[in-house]
């Protein structure tokens, strides 16, 4: 088996937390994990993406061929659309719903939706008010890993496992608000 | 032994702990701060007493592990491309004394300029400097070859240089670790010829240099970071570094049957490359960075059997992709979705309530009175106030050129001659540029925009923090002339009038701009708390 991730949104929007998870979980399962990730200049609020590879055998690229991502997972809509020239003809688009207007020439909505419609497969999630339902705006990240989990290539229960690990230095509470944002996620789709 | 995901940076940091270094010494630099920063955080590390507080800039970093490695013991050093030109002074002589404890320079290359002024590759100055240089293909293979590294050092009592690029140093893999080993004793050197440069010792050190090169070359024949994978058909590729990646991922994926021979370790193995290259007549030199060992093997008349970014196969600049490897093996992709033309480009800006905006803000105010503005300004989150909303500053080049480039044009006479520069780039690499500027007595504003970090990388601590004024007034600028305001809204009015009044003065003013960056204050609110 092999999967191919995408994982974009905005610099500071933390899609760095769903990489690690999707990697602890992909380890736990003794799989192959390679997953390049943007440092520096474009952490500054400006657009950032994840290749994240996962694999019963070697990887050699760190980066993810044109036209081989099983899936785009998007913390904000348009940013799902930058790296559309990766998605396999088959591959599919999980995007929250809510956009991140950082910028003055922010395009409009209705039409990013659109367009997001016509590339096949996909999903809209809307995860600020499923995260604001697990208890905090801040398990947004874990809603949308959720929503994204049949399409990772590991099981629910093993990223699950993964959450509480993860999160396991923050204390219960903190893993039991991400697995119900997780478990919401799942459910939304 | 453990297994762990780690970046390449980490995996370098991991294997240096564990290959027994005693200490790191850096400057942050993108894509090459994690490495220093994982030593910093190691518990083990810290248990050993490990060096790992940053250096001022990547000449002091470099020269305090060579005295380390003089000492006996090992170092490492770690900059990224462009910071090697600011070490490399240090550099190039060490080739010539030569080391006594292993010493190994780490350099991270930023091929397509994700954080960087240019695309410099570091081999060139490995060629240069006649030293061996080692560039490994994934994160296993840093860690391992970190290890090998500090050996060759030791073994030939040369520093080796180390070269991994952003794609590397930035991404995770699964590393397996090797038993650790101890540091080094305290064994000064006791050979002075070795030390003393003068001309005499540095020429026989020089030969003795250039003697061990064939050495070099049978450890790189003899290297199992060297190696051919068998095939078929009269065409072939060479390899280097972390193109071995994109290669093998190609034929991995079309179940290609062609020869590749990967080169990890120079000086280039010429017996394995010769028997290599003289079985086919189609060679396609995959490099990541410049194409060095390209112009090599093509030779001054051009030998068209070697493809690769000197005619197009690859392209001549960038970092290479698993798609431009493949079109250049021959493979056509059928990818064809593209980025729709509604998406907006979103490049990075300073975070909302950054104190470099109140500056710039500031200095846009004071410049609608003059009728041309010109800001010459640096290396640092700052160098985003050239992008809108601010458009305010004129240049950046590279780290103190805005004290120096200010005084230059100052002396030339223009006026105002503005100069923008952060707390850590001015202590980097501006303070002799402004000694200069006081001897000389000429009329230029420096703003020490001061957020006390170096924010661009990370919040790194900076070396002047709490010291600018006092090594302002130490240097000879004027006391009343080293003015110092808060860059908030509210003094926005203020601190156009003290601005106004030191561009106007014909002397050298420094004003700093102080108040500490959003997203340190931040980390250490959140750190509290947890307490």
């Amino acid at each position: 088996m092999q999967t191919n991730i995408i994982i974009a949104g905005v610099g500071g929007q933390g899609i760095l937390t769903i990489a690690s998870i999707i990697d602890l979980a992909a380890m736990q399962q003794g799989l192959q994990v390679k997953q390049a990730e943007v440092h520096g200049m474009s952490q500054r609020g400006g657009a950032v993406e994840s290749h994240l590879r996962i694999s019963d055998s070697v990887i050699y690229s760190d980066l993810i061929p044109k036209g081989k991502a099983n899936l785009i997972l998007a913390i904000e809509p348009m940013e799902s659309l930058r790296y559309l020239p990766f998605l396999a003809p088959d591959g599919i688009i999980v995007t929250a719903t809510e956009p991140f207007k950082n910028i003055n020439n922010y395009p409009d909505e209705q039409a990013i939706k659109d367009e997001i419609a016509q590339t096949g497969k996909h999903i809209f999630v809307d995860a600020e008010n499923l995260a604001r339902e697990a208890g905090n705006l801040k398990a947004f990240n874990t809603v949308m890993l959720g929503a994204a989990a049949n399409y990772i290539g590991i099981s629910k229960e093993a990223l699950e496992k993964a959450i509480e690990s993860y999160f396991s230095s923050k204390g219960e509470a903190v893993v039991q608000l991400n697995i119900k944002a997780f478990r919401l996620g799942t459910a939304a789709i | 032994m453990d297994t762990q995901l780690l970046l390449g940076a980490e995996a370098i940091a991991l294997a240096a702990i564990d290959a027994g270094i005693s200490g790191v010494y850096a400057y942050p630099g993108t894509p090459s701060t994690e490495i220093t920063e994982y030593i910093q955080q190691s518990p083990i590390a810290r248990q050993k007493g490990v060096h790992s507080t940053w250096a001022t800039n990547e000449k002091t970093a470099y020269e305090a592990a060579l005295g380390m490695s003089y000492a006996g013991k090992r170092s490492l050093v770690c900059m990224k491309h462009v910071g090697l030109n600011v070490a490399a002074d240090a550099f190039l002589n060490s080739a010539i004394t030569g080391v006594n404890g292993g010493m190994v320079i780490v350099v991270a290359d930023d091929p397509s300029m994700h954080s960087s002024q240019n695309e410099q590759d570091t081999r060139v100055y490995g060629k240069f400097a006649f030293l061996p240089v080692i560039e490994p293909s994934n994160q296993q293979e840093t860690y391992d070859a970190i290890r090998y590294a500090f050996d060759l050092s030791e073994q030939q009592n040369l520093p080796v240089l180390f070269r991994v690029t952003t794609r590397l140093s930035h991404s995770r893999a699964v590393v397996k670790q090797q038993p650790p080993r101890e540091e080094n004793i305290l064994n000064p050197s006791k050979e002075k010829r070795k030390w003393i440069l003068l001309p005499a010792n540095a020429r026989n050190n020089y030969q003795q240099l250039l003697e061990k090169q064939a050495t070099l070359a049978s450890l790189s024949e003899q290297s199992s970071l060297n190696k051919t994978t068998a095939g078929n058909g009269s065409k072939a590729i060479i390899a280097f570094g972390i193109a071995y990646n994109y290669v093998m991922e190609v034929k991995q994926a079309e179940n290609l049957n062609i020869p590749v021979l990967k080169i990890s370790q120079y000086p280039l193995p010429d017996k394995l490359i010769k028997e290599f290259t003289d079985q086919y007549d189609d060679i396609l030199i995959a490099e990541e960075g410049y194409p060095v060992y390209e112009e090599y093997l093509k030779g001054y008349f051009g030998n068209k059997k070697f493809r690769g970014r000197l005619d197009g196969a690859l392209p001549r600049t960038g970092e290479l992709s698993p798609d431009v490897v493949a079109k250049a093996m021959g493979v056509d992709s059928d990818a064809n979705r593209t980025i729709p033309s509604i998406v907006a480009g979103r490049p990075p800006m300073l975070c909302q309530g950054c104190s470099h905006r109140d500056v710039f803000d500031a200095l846009n105010t004071i410049f609608t009175e003059y009728p041309e503005q010109h800001v010459f300004s640096d290396i640092g989150c700052y160098t985003l106030g050239a992008l809108p909303p601010f458009n305010a500053i004129n240049t950046c080049v590279d780290m103190g050129a805005s004290v120096t480039m200010a005084k230059g044009a100052a002396d030339a006479g223009l006026h105002p001659a503005v100069a923008v520069i952060g707390d850590s780039t001015f202590t980097h690499s501006g303070i002799t540029g402004l000694l200069d500027a006081v001897n000389d007595k000429s009329a230029i504003t420096l703003i020490i925009s001061d957020n006390s970090t170096t924010a661009m990388t990370g919040g790194q601590d900076s070396a002047g923090t709490g010291k600018l004024a006092e090594i302002c007034k130490g240097i000879g600028v004027e006391e009343s002339h080293i003015r110092t305001f808060v860059p908030l809204k509210k003094n926005h009015d203020e601190n156009v009038m003290i601005l106004k009044e030191e561009l106007e003065y014909k002397g050298v003013s420094v004003i700093i701009a102080q108040r500490e960056c959003v997203q340190t204050a931040s980390r250490k609110k959140r750190q509290e708390n947890k307490k």
